[in-house]
């Protein structure tokens, strides 16, 4: 779900790149965020909520929030709202609080 | 450790221009932000701003971020660091930083908060469900990388965000279903408002959300009535079928480093939350450090911009910095600031600064320096 057409603003989406979630490959851009990736992707499902396990996914899209936190080449809490895609990447659904090893 | 003159946390409007202002008088400047660019919220504005010249009218928000930042790398008493997340205020004056994983030390002499505010969520069942996003949120992810958020949407909220990203969603391309409005009134600028109304937008007035429904995303909202007690009346709900419910329900000023470094805060309904008392020159209780922007009290970007403007005037004259024009300069921006908050538009603004704006540094000794006075 991407916008192609805008009536002022030209998006340049310079190179292609490949990534993982939950084991998927997917295809983002250079210099997006990954939650703008997995956006694009029609993911919009983040991570569980702790003690309900609810379905959480983005809310501020700034980094203030923790909506949506994920698990980034196995590191947890990650606000993907502001982590950049880089090529390779592997990135989870984080449930629970996430463990530090 | 990093020594420097002047620390601007925040390097957004106000950031940028008090980073600039305190630069032309030759003090040497650090801001640090924890965004990888500078601009913060401007970058994903595309309207035209209202107001003066000076406030830069009928520019666009991204254009005026692109042109701040391009004079601040300019400048050479300016140095910036991106990707640095302000930690902490310590007593001897130092702030901690995060940087690249690493931690940084930084200790000025004079301190300008310009960390800017945090958008609100309302209460409603399965409001924390994906789907359900601040409207400034949206607004990134449509704006800054072209992704939509959902085909279809609902807007919680008529004031200037709500209406100026519903338009701007349309732009790209996402339908909005509706808007809804709990006050009587609309509180967008009807230049704004008109646009979507004739887009064919429709915005219902004293209507609120009662619920969003999926089962693991947003699949549809029910609004509902409000009478004049604000009150929802039973037997008006309405069912939209919408994936994506934006909020626009406000923002609240982000303070936690001012509340650290003990500056006196107040609860001010008019300014959105708890926010630091000041004297006109935007200083704080606590010496040397200053707030300008959404900090300080919610706002527009273009007073944010002259609050800016005005601390880092404030912070370099403090300093011994001085100019021929400086006073001339420093009386352009108050009354450019008052031009902002004139007639009837500003008169929430007006209120919550009489509670919070002190004229004399000497009046902050006699306030208890717990919050709730």
């Amino acid at each position: 779900m991407r916008v192609y057409e805008h009536p002022i603003l030209d998006f340049t989406r310079e190179k292609k790149i490949k990534f993982t979630y939950n084991g998927r490959e997917l295809e983002g851009f250079e210099g997006e965020t990954v939650a703008a990736a997995l956006h694009a992707n029609g993911i919009r499902t983040m991570r569980e909520s702790i003690h309900l396990h609810r379905p959480r996914g983005l809310f501020c899209n700034i980094g203030n929030c923790s909506s949506c936190l994920m698990i980034v080449d196995g590191k947890p809490n990650v606000r993907v709202c502001v982590e950049k895609l880089r090529e390779g990447m592997n990135v989870m659904t984080q449930k629970g609080k996430g463990e530090l090893k | 450790m990093i020594a420097c003159e002047i620390c601007v946390i925040g390097g957004g409007p106000a950031g940028l221009m008090a980073a600039l202002h305190a630069a032309s008088l030759g003090a040497s400047v650090v801001i640090i932000d924890r965004n990888d660019y500078l601009g913060g919220q401007l970058i994903k504005q595309t309207h035209r701003f209202f107001g003066s010249k000076e406030q830069r009218a009928s520019e666009r928000g991204v254009n005026i971020s692109r042109e701040l930042s391009f004079a601040v790398e300019e400048e050479e008493n300016i140095k910036v660091l991106t990707a640095a997340t302000a930690l902490g205020y310590y007593k001897d004056g130092v702030v901690t930083v995060e940087k690249d994983e690493r931690f940084l030390k930084i200790k000025p002499q004079k301190i300008i908060v310009a960390t800017g505010g945090a958008e609100k969520t309302l209460p409603f069942p399965n409001n924390d469900l994906p789907g359900v996003y601040g409207a400034g949120a949206v607004q990134t992810l449509v704006n800054v990388y072209g992704v939509k958020p959902g085909q279809r949407v609902l807007m919680v909220g008529a004031g200037n965000i709500g209406v100026i990203v519903s338009y701007q969603l349309l732009q790209a391309g996402v339908e909005v279903a509706g808007i809804v409005e709990a006050a009587p009134r609309i509180g967008a600028y009807w230049v704004h408002a008109a646009k979507v109304v004739r887009a064919g937008v429709p915005i219902y007035t004293r209507h609120t959300i009662k619920g969003a429904w999926g089962e693991k995303e947003v699949e549809g909202a029910t609004t509902v009535e409000l009478d004049d007690q604000w009150r929802p009346i039973p037997g008006t709900e309405k069912d939209f079928d919408v994936d994506v419910i934006c909020l626009s329900v406000g923002l609240s000023p982000l303070t936690e480093i001012l509340w650290q470094a003990g500056c006196a805060m107040k609860y001010v309904p008019e300014l959105s939350g708890y926010v630091p008392l000041r004297n006109v020159d935007m200083e704080t209780s606590v010496p040397g450090i200053y707030i300008a922007g959404d900090a300080g009290g919610i706002e527009e970007a273009s007073a944010a911009m002259m609050e800016g403007a005005l601390a880092g005037l404030s912070a370099a004259r403090a300093l011994g910095y001085s100019a021929s024009d400086f006073n001339s300069r420093r009386a352009n921006i108050l009354r450019e600031l008052e031009n902002l908050r004139s007639g009837p538009v500003g008169e929430k603004i007006r209120k919550g600064l009489k509670k919070v704006t002190l004229i004399e540094r000497q009046e902050f000794r006699v306030l208890p320096l717990s919050s709730n006075f």
